[in-house]
């Protein structure tokens, strides 16, 4: 796989985070009534690990994306991040969201430079770019305008965008929802042979559980609104898995169960 | 449409473009309204002689050569071929309103002095008067180029707060909606009283009429920059300066440059009227002075200069833009 062969090339081995959950409350205040989002949220995700986080709609997964990165602050409870309590968003806590979000006013280039440039180090590290957009196979559009990709260039263009600044945890918000379904079977292929090579940690939300089951190591349910942790599976099987592997499609089964949809 | 016509199209459009399309056709209608332009300001006598009509023949006549001649031995294909093609119906069209203007004007009187022109009458004015009118021009465009750029100046600077900071928002929005709607020109008497000098006094007003529009458009397009940019450049170690350069300015410039197209008519308008106010030199003097004595075709021979200047100014304005946004799908 290239992409595993360019991560071989990274300089330097990413850095492992480990975060920690703590009783984590959170809500919103909509036309001045308090609506629960987050209901004693406790959990760990150890360095390296790539968890999934499964839930019906509006149940709060986003927010606790959200939290991690810390662009929002938590109600009630702390988020630790190698024991060090989060209070601000960093790069080494990369969140990707549903939208690529890229900004339709710079070239795919600029756009996954844009956390070096604003920490001021793109001068010195701009071949950084060229490795993360070689990582994603998007070389041959780095002069491409957002607007002139495809749904799926656009977001391995925020990928590229993410990993450029080697992060240690990347939280993926739907990453893949929006994608036509070929396209989500070919970059889930990719986000598993990146995450192998680069051994960030990883947090997903998705609606699929069979994305669920093939990618991740762990599989956390959460319930509805306000949101706690209702069953947790554990997904031990090597890499690269396949999708018809019958303890996958027996897990799958149980997790969608466990959901109370039918199988 | 069947497949095979699909497919013949293009193979029809690159062939066409290799051998080339006949004859201009419409250049040589160009050329005959033209030609019967020349011919009438020659050939039929004055009812109202307004002067120089020798050299608008000339000019017309040799507008009619040139017409036919790239009718007949003109660009064959590519893009000087499309654009003669695309403004052929134009070029018809002005050689009949040249010929119906001087025969509605000079030839028959139809339509009387002073309150009528005839072409001829507008050439004569830039024959006779060339001089003065280039220092009217030269004059007009430092005042409003000192009044727009410094009006631009500060309404982006002043947008730009606006929309980002609460603060500036809560007491700048509500005065900025209480000023915009009143014309710039109803704030002439104050004016007066706080500028030293009458010049001093038109810059502010243009400047107030060409700010107005950028710092309302700059402020309610940084206000409505999708958060979701600036939670990507906060999680990627963005401070607020990178925030507001990298991500509100370029995401709010089409706002902004709205805006701007705006200032420029508002501005152009205002000018004139500035320049009414007792100014020694300048388009909107020479306008008011010569409308004194009735002296109408000066009055629309600087009409016609404004109107080019303005448009230049636009077309100038939609160049800058088009660089500026040309990664942005739907604004090019």
């Amino acid at each position: 796989m290239s992409a595993v062969q360019a991560l071989r090339a990274a300089p330097e081995p990413a850095r492992n985070l480990e975060i920690t959950v703590d009783k984590v409350s959170h809500g919103f205040d909509l036309h001045g009534t308090h609506l629960p989002v987050l209901d004693d949220i406790d959990l760990k995700v150890a360095p390296g690990e790539f968890v999934a986080l499964l839930g019906p709609s509006g149940c709060g997964k986003s927010t606790l994306l959200r939290l991690i990165a810390g662009l929002d602050k938590p109600t009630h409870g702390e988020i630790a991040a190698n024991g060090r309590p989060i209070g601000e968003p960093d790069p080494s806590r990369i969140l990707v969201f549903q939208d690529p979000t890229l900004f339709p006013w710079s070239n795919v280039w600029r756009n996954v430079a844009t956390g070096l440039a604003a920490r001021g180090v793109l001068a010195s590290e701009s071949g950084r770019v060229d490795d993360a957009l070689k990582l994603v196979g998007l070389t041959a559009f780095a002069r491409a305008y957002p607007h002139q990709l495809s749904g799926g260039m656009a977001q391995r263009a925020a990928l590229a965008r993410a990993l450029v600044n080697d992060p240690a945890l990347l939280l993926l918000d739907e990453p893949l929802g929006k994608l036509d379904s070929l396209t989500r079977l070919t970059l889930q292929a990719e986000l598993v042979s990146l995450w192998l090579a680069k051994r960030f940690t990883a947090i997903l939300v998705t609606h699929d559980v069979e994305e669920a089951v093939l990618l991740s190591s762990r599989v956390l349910v959460l319930s509805d609104r306000p949101a706690r942790i209702k069953a947790e599976f554990v997904v031990d099987k090597p890499y690269p898995r396949r999708r018809d592997d019958p303890d996958l499609v027996a897990l799958r089964r149980q997790v969608l169960a466990t959901l109370g949809l039918p199988t | 449409m069947s497949q095979a016509s699909q497919l013949a199209e293009p193979f029809a459009a690159s062939e066409a473009a290799r051998v080339g399309r006949p004859l201009w056709v419409p250049g040589l209608y160009a050329g005959a309204t033209w030609g019967a332009a020349a011919v009438v300001t020659k050939a039929l006598p004055n009812v109202i002689p307004f002067g120089s009509d020798d050299l608008f023949a000339i000019i017309v006549g040799l507008g009619a050569a040139v017409l036919f001649g790239l009718a007949v031995a003109g660009p064959r294909a590519g893009r000087a071929r499309e654009v003669l093609d695309h403004y052929g119906a134009w070029f018809i069209a002005i050689g009949v309103w040249l010929t119906l203007w001087e025969f509605t004007t000079a030839k028959t009187g139809w339509l009387p002095k002073p309150f009528f022109s005839a072409p001829t009458g507008l050439l004569h004015v830039y024959v006779t008067d060339w001089q003065r009118l280039l220092i009217c021009i030269g004059y007009s465009l430092r005042l409003w180029g000192l009044g727009f750029g410094l009006g631009i100046i500060a309404g982006y600077s002043g947008g730009l707060a606006l929309g980002w900071s609460k603060r500036f928002a809560y007491w700048g929005m509500p005065i900025l909606k209480f000023i915009g709607p009143v014309p710039a020109t109803a704030w002439i008497p104050v004016t007066f009283y706080f500028f030293p000098t009458m010049f001093e006094a038109s810059v502010f007003i243009v400047a107030l009429s060409s700010g107005i529009p950028v710092a309302i458009l700059t402020a309610s397009g940084v206000a409505s920059v999708d958060s979701a940019y600036y939670d990507v450049g906060r999680n990627l170690g963005a401070k607020p300066w990178y925030l507001i350069t990298r991500i509100a300015v370029p995401a709010a410039l089409p706002h902004t440059f709205v805006g701007l197209f705006m200032g420029l008519y508002y501005s152009f308008a205002v000018l004139v009227v500035a320049e009414m106010l007792g100014s020694k030199y300048g388009l909107g003097w020479y306008v008011q002075f010569q409308s004194n004595y009735s002296a109408y075709a000066n009055v629309y021979a600087t009409l016609v200069i404004m109107a080019i200047l303005c448009a230049g100014l636009v077309k100038l304005l939609f160049v800058v833009r088009d660089r500026l946004l040309r990664g942005q799908k739907g604004f090019i």
